[in-house]
């Protein structure tokens, strides 16, 4: 089994955002009205933010330092722990996934989470005329589980998945193609997308593979290695 | 059925005790149609926010947790208040407790629901409530709190029964002018208490049993409440010590309850002979070492922080020592501490309404503690605290449904207080000698195997 992880590389992150366009995009994450934004529930799986906000100009100068951020996907994630429903759960390829059919919305991860990755959907999720024509039709579904791009329901939690249906349907097509299935199939929309090249994603457990060389950089960090969480989403430092 | 009299315990209060049952006023049902009326205003808000969303309330992102959670945390802390008195300090051997251990168990009994009754108005999803039966995971704090909460409720309401079972008999035996649906009542609540000397001493011997039981619950429970937040990394939160001081605050603030629901009792229900001012006297020394306590906690918790100096608990001490909090924290210091403190150590001595002013102020006050605990730990989240500064308002939604929830106690107690003996009679009885004459009926037993060896 692959275990899934990310590479971001903040020297040739260019902070355009469109990482963050493409998730929406990818994931229908719901889009809120300006006053909702300002109250702060405002949605971001992918989310760009100013390292120094308190650094007037900083940004206009181009001196600040960006920070791009998608979930970790903890090797021991604080938000399963905690989840009374196993709504949120780790699978096997290192994935931390989310299923809204099942998540009670009690916000316990979401108060767990040091990362402040997860969003609970306050109301029942509205896009404006434009952004309802290009819902993704894509889905997750189990047995009792509904996961990935589908529209959530009012009252649950959603976060990054690192794109798994994506992954679904790449195993599908590699099964109707009759091959195997390659690391290299799958990638994620903010991956896919990155401007400045600076994400990369793939198997960390393969020695060969591009996430797990760039792992050994010496620029590479993790955030909060502190909180004893091990994110699989490891950063280079700029310079 | 003729029913041979039962044996009830000579009580000299006896008249003083019952008085309140013999009549509803209309002044019970304007209070009750008023209560009825709140939580329905109450009952509203809930349902416009369960088809709108939790939006309708002031909670946000990083503020996932607020007035709600506050609420149930506040609740299961006045629980504690009938559990202290009637377990812990009967096993204590605390005498003087006796008159009062059913009004403080009862305020345990009708809070417990409504602490649940704030996690479920709090749940995204209530609808789904039953996953956590369905799909529980033992490895989440919150399934922990599920259980310690629920068989809390069921053990109260066992051990609230039992102690009030000679009293449902002696209801059922000298309130026969009642309609005829409340003489059922208490016919069948009494389960057929025939006063005999054995089951007296059973029923000692098993409140006894239970009193053990109830006590390690009284630590468990508000322990375990705190851990929903203790078991996460969350800055302000994550620390060995919000168990004891959860717990310390719940039984703080449950035995201030107790003073304030007794001197309405006193007063509304003219009980100044079954309810002596000793007994004041008694919840005076208890408050004061629980105030004193609670500033050893205060104390222990921040100094620890402010010395140890690490940037993301600083954040978070700021908060509530100068910052956003500052007002409700030094609010909560004066009301919880300062105030009573001073009150009841100068001024409390049989004088009950300096004893009524001070555990208002304390209930305040450790209701804004919980509030002060909970809140300034999500503005500043480890990650985020340099960007995110978040805030929280709560609404008139959080506001409505937190009030009918109190209502709803309320309504319970002064309710409860018009059918049954509020001041247990069998337990201050003055004279326990059993009458021969009154032999058991055997025909109303329900347990039809005890013997009478």
């Amino acid at each position: 089994m692959p275990n899934w992880s990310m590479i971001i590389d903040l020297d040739k992150c260019v902070a355009c955002q469109g990482c963050s366009i493409a998730c929406r995009m990818e994931n229908n994450t719901p889009v809120v009205s300006p006053s909702e934004s300002a109250l702060g529930r405002s949605m971001l799986w992918n989310d760009v933010f100013p390292l120094r906000s308190e650094e007037e100009g900083a940004i206009a100068s181009g001196q600040a330092k960006f920070l791009t951020r998608p979930c970790m996907h903890c090797e021991d994630p604080p938000c399963i722990k905690v989840c009374p429903v196993e709504a949120t759960y780790l699978d096997d390829e290192g994935i931390v996934r989310q299923n809204y059919q099942r998540c009670i919305g009690c916000r316990l991860c979401t108060v767990a989470c040091p990362y402040g990755v997860r969003y609970f959907n306050w109301y029942e999720p509205q896009w404006s005329p434009e952004f309802a024509r290009h819902i993704t039709p894509d889905k997750v579904v189990g047995k009792g589980s509904l996961e990935g791009p589908a529209v959530r329901p009012k009252g649950v939690v959603e976060k990054c998945t690192f794109c798994i249906h994506r992954l679904h349907k790449a195993r599908a097509r590699s099964e109707a193609e009759e091959r195997d299935f390659r690391p290299a199939d799958y990638v994620p929309a903010c991956v896919q997308t990155c401007t400045g090249k600076a994400r990369f994603f793939g198997d960390l457990d393969n020695p060969n593979s591009t996430v797990s060389q760039l792992a050994q950089s010496r620029r590479a960090f993790r955030l909060l290695d502190e909180a004893g969480t091990h994110p699989k989403v490891i950063y280079l430092h700029e310079g | 059925m003729r029913r041979k009299p039962s044996f009830h315990p000579h009580n000299d209060h006896e008249a003083i005790v019952m008085a309140p049952l013999a009549t509803v006023t209309r002044r019970d049902y304007m209070l009750w149609a008023f209560l009825l009326g709140i939580m329905s205003l109450g009952l509203i808000a809930f349902v416009r926010q369960f088809i709108l969303g939790l939006g309708v309330t002031g909670m946000n992102r990083p503020i996932y947790w607020g007035v709600y959670i506050t609420n149930f945390v506040f609740f299961i802390g006045l629980a504690h208040s009938g559990t202290f008195i009637s377990a812990i300090l009967r096993i204590a051997g605390q005498e003087w407790r006796k008159p009062l251990t059913r009004a403080a168990e009862a305020i345990t009994l009708f809070s417990l629901p409504f602490g649940v009754a704030s996690i479920i108005v709090d749940m995204g999803r209530p609808d789904r409530m039953l996953n956590i039966i369905r799909y529980g995971r033992f490895q989440s704090p919150l399934l922990w709190d599920f259980t310690a909460v629920s068989l809390y409720l069921f053990s109260s309401v066992v051990f609230f029964y039992l102690s009030l079972l000679p009293d449902i008999a002696l209801c059922r035996d000298r309130l026969t002018n009642k309609p005829p649906w409340q003489r059922r009542m208490y016919q069948i609540l009494a389960l057929g208490w025939q006063g005999r000397p054995q089951q007296y001493h059973r029923l000692e011997k098993v409140l006894d049993g239970m009193a053990i039981f109830m006590s390690m619950l009284v630590v468990t429970v508000h322990t375990v409440v705190s851990w929903v937040f203790g078991m996460t990394i969350q800055p302000g939160w994550h620390s060995a010590l919000i168990g004891p001081f959860f717990l310390i605050g719940a039984i703080f603030s449950g035995t201030a309850a107790v003073v304030i629901v007794l001197a309405i009792l006193r007063r509304v229900y003219n009980l100044a002979e079954a309810l002596p001012i000793n007994l004041f006297n008694s919840l005076r020394k208890l408050l004061i070492v629980f105030t004193l306590g609670w500033l050893y906690m205060m104390v222990a918790e921040f100094l620890t922080i402010f010395y140890g100096n690490i940037p993301e608990e600083m954040e978070v001490f700021w908060q509530k020592f100068t910052g956003d909090f500052s007002l409700i924290f030094w609010a909560m210091t004066i009301f919880v501490f300062v105030i009573p403190l001073y009150l009841m150590v100068f001024h409390g001595k049989d004088n009950i309404s300096v004893m009524v002013t001070s555990s208002v102020l304390v209930n305040i006050g450790m209701w804004l503690e919980r509030y002060v605990v909970i809140i300034p730990t999500e503005t500043r989240p480890r990650l985020l605290y340099e960007l995110v500064q978040g805030a929280y308002t709560p609404t008139l939604t959080e506001w409505t449904i937190t009030l009918s929830l109190f209502a709803g106690l309320i309504l319970l107690y002064s309710v409860f207080s018009r059918f049954f003996p509020i001041v247990p009679l069998w337990e201050t009885a003055e004279s326990f000698e059993p009458d021969p004459s009154a032999e058991p009926d055997r025909s109303t037993r329900i347990f039809g195997a005890w013997s009478n060896k």
